[in-house]
Parts: C-alpha cells; sequence; structure tokens
C-alpha cells in the first residue's frame, strides 16, 4: 500500500515547526507504524534529506518512548495500543495521515516529533515512591495484600508513562498519570504512611509543571494504552482532600 | 586460526574468597574497607545505564550518601530494556515448600549455564535472592498474590520448583518501576544527578585508573567531560549486534566495547542467548522481533504437524498427526526444557520442513488443552495481556488459534569480564546486570537475569565498591583539563567527525541490517568452523564498506538519530567480528553455543570440560593487532559437572 503522510517538521525548539507531506510506499499491513517512519526516513536518507526525528525505543509496547498523534488521535486509531503496536492492517491504501508530536505546554518539543516528557519524572520524584531503604525491607510474606487491592494496584502500576494522556487532553493535564501512581502506591498497605504527603506532594508538582487541572473530559482514559482507568483520578482527589482535612500541607 | 588471536597469561579473579562457599559473600564483606557516613558525600561515583542494574545501583548508594551520577540515553530512567522483561524473578524462598533452596537455586543456575559460569558468585546471587524479593515488596512492587495475601510463584524452564514471582506479564516493568521510583527519590533528595538522553561515548583512563567518561549531550549534541572517583557501568547487553533481536531499539555495546579498547577484557562474547518464544518475522521491513514470556510454556503444548509442509489450519490437524516433540524427545521437562534446547529443537524442527507459517520458521504454541482444562479466565488472568499482544501484532487470536513461535536472540551471557567485586580488569570500572559476564555461564535460565541486575545493583555492587571508594580517590588535581580527559573528548570529536564526513551512499541501518544477518547464519543457534571463518571475513569487507559508504546525515551539533546508531553500529562491527573468533575458539557445544563438530550421537549438544572449562577474557591490542586470549580455569568444588540431561 502506498500512504501520503504530512508530518510535523521542528529543527529544534526554537525554530518555528511546520507539517510536511511525504509519500511512502511499499507498505505491507503487518508493518508497525514505527516501522513505516523507518521506511520514509530511508527513504530520506537516500535523497540526502534530515530524516525524521522520533522517539521509540522497545518497539513492544512497553517502554512507553514512542507516541505521535496520529489524524489528531494520540497513539492513532486503535485502543490500547502503543504507536509501535499499531499496525498498518488498521489504515487504508492511498490513506493521507497527519502525524504530529505530543502537543502540551509541559511538554516542549525537542526536534519534529520528539518532545521533552521529563515533568512525569519530577512528578514522581516529588513523592512517587514508598520508602524502603535498602537492606531494611521486612520479610516479603510479613505484609499480606488483598487479593483486590494487589489487583487495584497492579492496575494502576500498569501506566507506561507515555504523555498520551496529557497529550489528548484538551486541559494539557497529567491527572490520569498522576492518579496511576497515587492509587498505585496508595493501594498496598506498604504506602500507607506516605500516602498524604505523596498524594499533595505530587499534586503540587504536577501543577507546579505547568500541566492544566481535570474537567472530567475523559479523552485521557479513551486513548491510554494502558488501559488505566478515569476513576483513578478521582482517587486523587479523594487523597489530596482526605491529606488536606489532615492537615497535611506542603 | 592462529592468526586471528594470540595467547595471553592466564586471568585470575583475586578478590574470589576461599572457605566454606555459604560463607565467602559475608568473609568478603567483612573484609571490604568503609567509609563512614560522614564522609560518603565526598566520593563520587558515575553509573552508565539506568535499568534494573543502574537504577537499583543509583538508589542505594544515593541512599548511602554517596554522590552519584546516573546517564542514560532514554529520556527517562524507567525506560530502560528491563522494563521489557515479562515472566519472572527467581528467588529461593522456598514459599512452596518444595524442596527449593539457596543450593538448589545455585545448582540450578550452575547447571543451566552449562558449567561455564563461577561458583562463589552464583552462590551469592542465591543468597541475596531472597532480599530482593523483599526489598521489592516493600518498595510496592505489585507481585502476584494468592487470595490470603501471600505472594504467589510460579515454575519457569529448567528447574523443578516454583520459585518465580511475577506481576502478571510485566514483571521487567514493575521491578524496574521499583528501582526508578528510589532513584527519582534521591535525585529530589540532591544525592543523585540524572542526565537522561546522554550517550556515553569514552572512558577516561587516567595513571591506569577509570576516572570518568566523555558523554554526548543527544539534544544539542554538547560533548562533556564527568570525572569521579569510579565508573560503574551497567548499560546492558549487545543483543542488537543482530539487528533483529527482542532488544529494545537503542540497546548497543558502544559503551562497554568503548571500554573494552581501553583495557577492559571481554568475557565469552560468543555466549548469547536464544529465546525460544519469540513471535516469527513477518517480512523483510521487520525492525525487531518481541519476545512472549516462556512463562508460556508452563500451560502451552508445543507442536508441528507430522507431515511435512503441512498448510492446513492447525485446528483441523488431528492428534494423531501432530508431533508434540518436546514431550516426546524429553519426557521429564517436557515442554519446560532450557531455553536453548527448545531453541534448538525448534529449528530442528523447521529445518527438517515441519514449520508453519511465513517461510516455515514457526512451530505452534497452542494452549486448547489448557483453555479446556483452566477455563479461559484462569488463562486470562495468567497470560492475558501476552495473548493481547500476539493478537495485535499477528492480527490472530490465540484463544481461537494456536500461537506460532521461534527462536530469536534475546539475551548475552557475554561481557566485561569481572572479578568477585564486579570490578573489571581496569582499575576502578565495575560492570553489573547483563554488562558482566559473570553469572550465567553459557546459558540463562528463566527469570534469573532480573534476579541478578538487582542482586548486583542494590545488594553486591554498594558494599564491594566501597572497598575500592576507600582506598582509591580521585587525587583533587585532576579535573577535566588532565590531558587523558582532553584526549578523550577529542577521539569522541574524530570519530564523530569521521562518521560525518563519509558522506557515503548507504544508511547505516542497511549496514546494520546486513551485519546481523552474517552474525545470525554463523554465530547464531547452531555454529561450524567454516562459518564462522567465512563470517570473520565477510564482517571485516562489510566493516571497510562501511566506514567508506555509509550516509550520516546532518551534524554533530544537533539532535541527529542517524549519528547516534552510526556510533553503535561501528563498534558493533568490531565486536561482532571478536564474538565470531570467541565462537571459533570454543570447538566445543555449550549452552546456547552449538557446535556442529561437537555432538553427541543423539544430535545433543557435547561439552568438552577437558578443554574448555574455562572464562575466555579477550584483550583488546590494537586495531590492526588481534586480540589476545586469557583464560580463567573455572574450579567446581560443589557440584560435578555432568552432561546436561532433561530427558
Amino acid at each position: 500500500m502506498r500512504l501520503t503522510l504530512n508530518i510535523w517538521r521542528q529543527a529544534h525548539s526554537e525554530a518555528t515547526g511546520r507539517m510536511v507531506p511525504y509519500r511512502v510506499g511499499d507498505i505491507s499491513p503487518e508493518m508497525s507504524f514505527l516501522e513505516v517512519l523507518d521506511v520514509l526516513n530511508e527513504q530520506l536518507t537516500a535523497e540526502g534529506e534530515d530524516p525524521v526525528a522520533f522517539d521509540h525505543d522497545c518497539r513492544e509496547g512497553i517502554c512507553g518512548m514512542c507516541g505521535v498523534v496520529i489524524d489528531g488521535i494520540a497513539h492513532g486509531p486503535e485502543s490500547l495500543t502503543t504507536t509501535c503496536q499499531l499496525h498498518m492492517r488498521h489504515f487504508e491504501n492511498e490513506q493521507e495521515i497527519d502525524v504530529e508530536p505530543w502537543r502540551a505546554g509541559a511538554f516542549p518539543v525537542l526536534k519534529d516529533l520528539v518532545v521533552d516528557r521529563s515533568a512525569l519524572d519530577r512528578i514522581v520524584a516529588s513523592g512517587g515512591f514508598i520508602t524502603a531503604q535498602t537492606g531494611a525491607a521486612p520479610e516479603a510474606n510479613s505484609t499480606p495484600v488483598a487479593r483486590e487491592d494487589a489487583d487495584r494496584a497492579f492496575d494502576a502500576a500498569a501506566c507506561i508513562s507515555c504523555g498520551a494522556c496529557v497529550a489528548a487532553c484538551p486541559n494539557g493535564s497529567a491527572s490520569l498519570f498522576l492518579g496511576a501512581k497515587i492509587t498505585h502506591l496508595g493501594s498496598l498497605p506498604q504506602g500507607q504512611p506516605e500516602r498524604d504527603s505523596r498524594a499533595v506532594a505530587m499534586s503540587e508538582q504536577h501543577d507546579a509543571e505547568g500541566f492544566g487541572g481535570c474537567t472530567q473530559i475523559g479523552e485521557c482514559t479513551a486513548v491510554c494504552p494502558a488501559g488505566i482507568p478515569l476513576d483513578m483520578i478521582s482517587q486523587t482527589s479523594s487523597d489530596v482532600l482526605g491529606a488536606l482535612s489532615r492537615g497535611h500541607f506542603s | 586460526m592462529s592468526a586471528l588471536f594470540t595467547v595471553g597469561d592466564p586471568v585470575v579473579d583475586t578478590q574470589a574468597p576461599d572457605g566454606p562457599i555459604q560463607g565467602r559473600w559475608d568473609a568478603r564483606r567483612f573484609e571490604a574497607s568503609l567509609i563512614s557516613p560522614a564522609n560518603r558525600r565526598r566520593r563520587f561515583v558515575i553509573v552508565v545505564g539506568s535499568g534494573l542494574a543502574g537504577g537499583s545501583a543509583g538508589a542505594t548508594l544515593g541512599e548511602a550518601g554517596y554522590r552519584v551520577e546516573v546517564f542514560c540515553y532514554q529520556d527517562s530512567p524507567r525506560r530502560a530494556h528491563s522494563i521489557a522483561a515479562q515472566g519472572g524473578i527467581n528467588a529461593a524462598k522456598d514459599y512452596r515448600n518444595d524442596g527449593d533452596s539457596i543450593r538448589r537455586l545455585y545448582y540450578d543456575t550452575v547447571k543451566g549455564g552449562d558449567y561455564r559460569a563461577r561458583e562463589s558468585n552464583v552462590y551469592r546471587l542465591a543468597q541475596v535472592s531472597e532480599a530482593i524479593i523483599d526489598q521489592a515488596v516493600a518498595q510496592g512492587v505489585p507481585f502476584a498474590r494468592e487470595y490470603g495475601g501471600l505472594l504467589s510463584t510460579r515454575s519457569f524452564g529448567g528447574v523443578q520448583v516454583s520459585r518465580t514471582f511475577y506481576a502478571r506479564g510485566q514483571t521487567g516493568q514493575q521491578l524496574l518501576l521499583g528501582a526508578y521510583q528510589a532513584l527519582e527519590r534521591q535525585i529530589e533528595a540532591g544525592t543523585v544527578a540524572m542526565h537522561t538522553r546522554h550517550e556515553m561515548l569514552e572512558v577516561i583512563v587516567i595513571e591506569g585508573r577509570a576516572r570518568g567518561i566523555v558523554v554526548r549531550d543527544m539534544v544539542t549534541g554538547e560533548i562533556e567531560t564527568h570525572l569521579a572517583d569510579a565508573v560503574v557501568l551497567a548499560s546492558g547487553g549487545y543483543g542488537n549486534v543482530f539487528h533483529l533481536s527482542t532488544n529494545a531499539m537503542g540497546c548497543n555495546v558502544t559503551a562497554t566495547w568503548r571500554a573494552h579498547r581501553k583495557g577492559a577484557l571481554f568475557a565469552n562474547p560468543c555466549f548469547t542467548q536464544i529465546h525460544p518464544t519469540c513471535i516469527p518475522v513477518s517480512g523483510e521491513h521487520q525492525s525487531k522481533l518481541t519476545l512472549m514470556s516462556e512463562s508460556l510454556r508452563n500451560d502451552g503444548r508445543i507442536w508441528v504437524p507430522v507431515q511435512k509442509e503441512d498448510a492446513r489450519d492447525p485446528r483441523e490437524i488431528p492428534e494423531s498427526e501432530r508431533d508434540y516433540y518436546l514431550e516426546r524427545q524429553y519426557p521429564a521437562f517436557g515442554n519446560l526444557v532450557p531455553r536453548d534446547v527448545a531453541s534448538r529443537a525448534a529449528k530442528n524442527q523447521c529445518d527438517a520442513g515441519h514449520g508453519v507459517g511465513p517461510g516455515g520458521r514457526g512451530v505452534y504454541l497452542d494452549f486448547a488443552d489448557a483453555l479446556d482444562r483452566l477455563g479461559r479466565r484462569t488463562v486470562e488472568d495468567r497470560y492475558g495481556n501476552l495473548f493481547d499482544m500476539y493478537q495485535k501484532i499477528t492480527g490472530e487470536d490465540p484463544y481461537q488459534v494456536p500461537m506460532r513461535i521461534y527462536p530469536a536472540i534475546h539475551y548475552t551471557m557475554g561481557g566485561l569480564w569481572v572479578d568477585y567485586d564486579l570490578q573489571s580488569s581496569l582499575p576502578g570500572l565495575f560492570v553489573i546486570g547483563e554488562a558482566n559476564f559473570s553469572d550465567h555461564g553459557a546459558n540463562r535460565l528463566g527469570a534469573s537475569a532480573l534476579m541478578q541486575g538487582l542482586a548486583d545493583g542494590y545488594f553486591v555492587l554498594p558494599n564491594t565498591l566501597t572497598d575500592y571508594l576507600a582506598s582509591h580517590p580521585l587525587p583533587p588535581e585532576i579535573d577535566a583539563t588532565h590531558p587523558e580527559a582532553q584526549r578523550a573528548v577529542e577521539d569522541v570529536r574524530a570519530r564523530i567527525d569521521a562518521l560525518l564526513a563519509i558522506k557515503g551512499s548507504r544508511s547505516v541501518d542497511s549496514f546494520h541490517r546486513e551485519l546481523g544477518a552474517i552474525l545470525w547464519e554463523h554465530c547464531g543457534m547452531e555454529r561450524s568452523a567454516e562459518g564462522l571463518q567465512r563470517a570473520i571475513t565477510q564482517i571485516r569487507a562489510l566493516r571497510e564498506e562501511y566506514w567508506s559508504d555509509v550516509r550520516v546525515t546532518g551534524t554533530g551539533a544537533e539532535l541527529n538519530q542517524t549519528l547516534e546508531r552510526a556510533g553503535r553500529v561501528a563498534d558493533f562491527f568490531e565486536l561482532a567480528e571478536l564474538m565470531c573468533i570467541d565462537a571459533l575458539h570454543r570447538e566445543e557445544s555449550c549452552g546456547a553455543h552449538f557446535r556442529t563438530e561437537s555432538q553427541t550421537e543423539g544430535g545433543e549438544a557435547r561439552r568438552i570440560d577437558e578443554d574448555f572449562t574455562y572464562v575466555a577474557a579477550w584483550e583488546f591490542t590494537g586495531d590492526d593487532s588481534p586480540p589476545r586470549l586469557h583464560r580463567e580455569h573455572l574450579e567446581f568444588e560443589h557440584v560435578e559437572l555432568t552432561q546436561r540431561s532433561y530427558t
């Protein structure tokens, strides 16, 4: 099959970007979307042009590094799918497709489709952990965890930090990412001592990074490749309110 | 063959303790010098790589009070390729009361590695395995639980006990998140400085000691110098040399190869692991291979049609016309034989014409029995995400049609040589996780890579590194203006300029693809002297073409992904040649390394203990000079070397 890709080209963060159309042929239905970009880049290299920069690494849908907005949808039209796991069998021959980077105030574009998502790391650094000093851990089975709590924690921990939730949100909010981490750690008995301080600190860092607030639109969960549910945002609100009511101010 | 390498003096692990094996780690820890908490903030450590090994080491050293600088090429430390490990992590906790013990985990690992790993190191690994699970649980890693709230376990290939802890099919991601969160905590606390999107391109060696690194800021292109008391490489394995592998696209050998060129011995480079349960190649465009956890082999049954080139829908092939070849050939272990045995058996079936799918390069992994026996709900619980992944990639529903699998390159047991302290032959340079060679021998059992990465990072390195730091601080007068530091920077610049100046006609990827095909053909699952010699000739010719005809677009002073790949592929060329030389000199079949010249009458691998019970540690002697082989003889006092048998 053959496609026309309209791709966002931007030389560096200060440069002005623009959409540039490219024709790509020899596409098979088994290829992933990123393999199409590989083919395009081989083509551009042969023509002596600068290949398109895009982030990707594991190509197994787990590292969270890849991600572009495809025809207006973060990670493209398939639900529960990262861009690297999006296969061309979901597209039509001669289709014209827009490919853009994550767009959010807190994610500056570095080049073409590559953005800086380090704000997400700083949110984790502000409190997204359980303080467990190496060597000081108790015997693992001394802390039983109810199956439903473990499952809830796992569902939340499945977040891959790709940032699609932010890119999809009209407010540029990272509330789903935040909610996932707060729910993951807050669902476990080990996470209780720091539950209040964690919720407050992470929420404040989220706002300080320039992410917008949540207005319960739900675009985030619609595009989330890990299936993080919307109620994890409610968990954040509940934990933050609970913490404030117990006097946990920053 | 002698022209390909020379032989030097044997190498000896001077830190290896003796005495009863149970007490060696304790003895070494007691003998190692300590640094008081107040003095630790004056000690600087560089860690390259932020996966399970690097992340856990960075977090633990930071927490202990050292000043740590961590570097990774990804945009976040949470994306290291450890994240892709699916199946689980072993620990000798004996929660199942099924006869497990530290000694048994140690025994299984030494045997599984075909007696080419060090006894003392492996015993230590088994000892600290329990503490790893405790640590991860305390961090909030959501391992699978029984209804009573206790931890659940499962069994993995090559063992007969249930000692593998898991978090659905995302054990690697969850363990990495634990280490990453601990690391981020230290970043916030100011003990760890994190440098993302930075690639290490050179080691700085001053007066015979590793004292720093040269890195490239992958966003601005700036070349930076970083100095420290010690350097730790946790940069992972080199499986990507094969181009098609289960590794992440960015995985590379550059950090360890640059260290090798500066004096660190490279051990057992030809020991690469082939994983039996990958999704088969679908076409020419393929950029990587996707692994499915071999935990699938717990409940899935592997078979091929008895009839050659049988193109029928597998569901229409009656039981009598299916060959469950692993269950037939290895009745005691069946579908749970170790990875190398399962991989080679699959290849043999395909070579004999029984393969299924595109090009006949696949065998069935069938869950029909398991679905009948356990019900869909249980199968979904255990393997749901793997089934979804398979369906996404192939477009086929594995709940309805058997999956197709084929072996692929997955892990590298070779790596930089280290002593018991995990220090390389270049003083001050420590190597942990997959980047070193020490614990897996010629083969790696399932669920043991995560164990080694975390054992090294959380428990081993933070104890042994102290001993070095206590006695070899960086002299205060040394800074980035030191001639050796400047020379390293100049070398990096010269190399980048050379790549950019070629302006040839072929893309970096086209060379990488061709190099990978040569290696897979001749230095993959099965090797012969003739094939390896041919491969060396081909690699040399292709390397020459690379340096005269590769096209690297753009400049060095910008985000330039082509330039990044070009440097990595250049190093892969050099490594590939050494891998073939190593494979050629080891004339035995061993672990994942099957030499056609060395097999039993039944076609099984034949190890030759009297000649090859050693680690092959290679010294770099110059660009135009053959590598020098140093042998480290392996002693086995606590296990008897037996021919592996899984029948």
